[in-house]
């Protein structure tokens, strides 16, 4: 198991938008007036109360699956010698492990140190950045309402195994070049 | 009614979860549920200024100049740009879907806000320097790098194709 590294309360990510959203809500209130302010924060309030149950059992799943699922297993399913199959394995696993970049990228990293294939390893990260059901249940959905995000994972589903083939080009093209 | 039937569904796996660690030890599963719920306060104050940000940013912001820079017509330039942007932005899912639910709102086109998101899940800056290059091999690192570059365009592509969302 890797370390377990906290995620930061506030960094300055969080302070550039903690920024914008107080001058963008002083700007609505000089301008439109205190109602319209009102009316606009307490419809962020409703968003919010709607999305805090998801995201504290989003967590809670996160920590209790890298605890259950360590991952020397995952790293057993992908293996060294992979091939198509290798391809779907890691689909299957980044779209059903939940993870932040904390858990996801020691996995890979290990997943490259026992000899997957690079293709297989960027089949398993970008499938987990587009298609991971945790992040968008917990908050694409809150945010961008639940036909966008159907759609959007639709369209993405084919996308992994695209990097994952270019991937697997880019290396035969390089070792090529590097016996020559 | 969805969002209770994902309630569900989400606490759902708590428990099933829960019931498997407590099975292998009682101690694992109290761990999880702490460290998780840990995380879930550390996140509190990015959710609350996301959320209330996106608000009032979709107030503010000029609409005909993000219909014109992202709307529906503004084609591959629209694309392009929309794609930097998710490139740079800085990662934390607040603040990608936070962007994206402003500029969905001020009148941005789908395949537009789908390329933004495509592009800002796949890259995320400081994702990139903060948690890839520091544990993965460097070369790796470039292919992905460089084989996800198509990606934000072929999803907006297949985005405008079907006809959805």
């Amino acid at each position: 198991m890797p370390p377990r590294r906290q995620i930061s309360t506030f960094d300055w990510s969080t302070g550039v938008i903690a920024l914008a959203a107080v001058a963008a809500g002083v700007t609505v209130y000089l301008r439109e007036g205190w109602d319209r302010f009102l009316a606009i924060l307490l419809g962020d309030v409703g968003v919010m109360a709607y999305m805090m149950p998801k995201v504290l059992a989003g967590c809670v799943i996160g920590t209790l699956v890298a605890l259950l699922l360590p991952r020397e297993v995952v790293t057993r399913w992908i293996g060294a010698e992979s091939g198509w199959l290798g391809f779907v394995v890691a689909f299957l696993a980044a779209a059903i492990l939940p993870g932040n970049p904390l858990t996801i990228f020691p996995v890979a990293g290990a997943l490259l140190v026992v000899g997957a294939d690079v293709g297989a390893v960027v089949v398993f990260i970008t499938t987990w950045a587009l298609i991971g059901y945790q992040r968008a249940l917990v908050w694409e959905l809150p945010f961008l309402g639940p036909d966008f995000t159907i759609w959007r994972i639709i369209v993405c589903l084919p996308l992994p195994f695209v990097a994952g083939i270019l991937a697997r080009m880019a290396m035969r093209a390089r070792n090529k070049g590097g016996a020559a | 009614m969805t969002g209770i039937a994902i309630d569900l569904l989400l606490w759902g796996f708590v428990a099933a979860l829960a019931v498997a660690a407590a099975m292998r030890s009682r101690g694992l599963m109290w761990d999880g549920l702490r460290d998780g719920v840990v995380d879930f306060l550390r996140l509190i104050p990015r959710l609350v200024f996301g959320v209330i940000g996106a608000g009032f940013l979709a107030e503010v912001l000029p609409q005909d100049l993000i219909v014109a820079w992202f709307g529906p017509d503004s084609g591959i330039l629209g694309l392009t740009i929309a794609t930097i942007v998710g490139a740079v932005t800085p990662g934390g899912p607040v603040v990608g879907f936070a962007i994206a639910a402003t500029a969905l709102k001020s009148g941005a086109g789908a395949p537009q806000v789908i390329a933004f998101v495509t592009a800002w899940s796949v890259y995320s800056l400081q994702r990139l320097v903060m948690w890839e290059f520091p544990v993965m091999d460097h070369q790796a690192v470039w292919v992905r790098i460089a084989v996800s570059l198509p990606l934000p365009f072929l999803a907006a592509a297949i985005a405008t194709l079907v006809g959805r969302p």
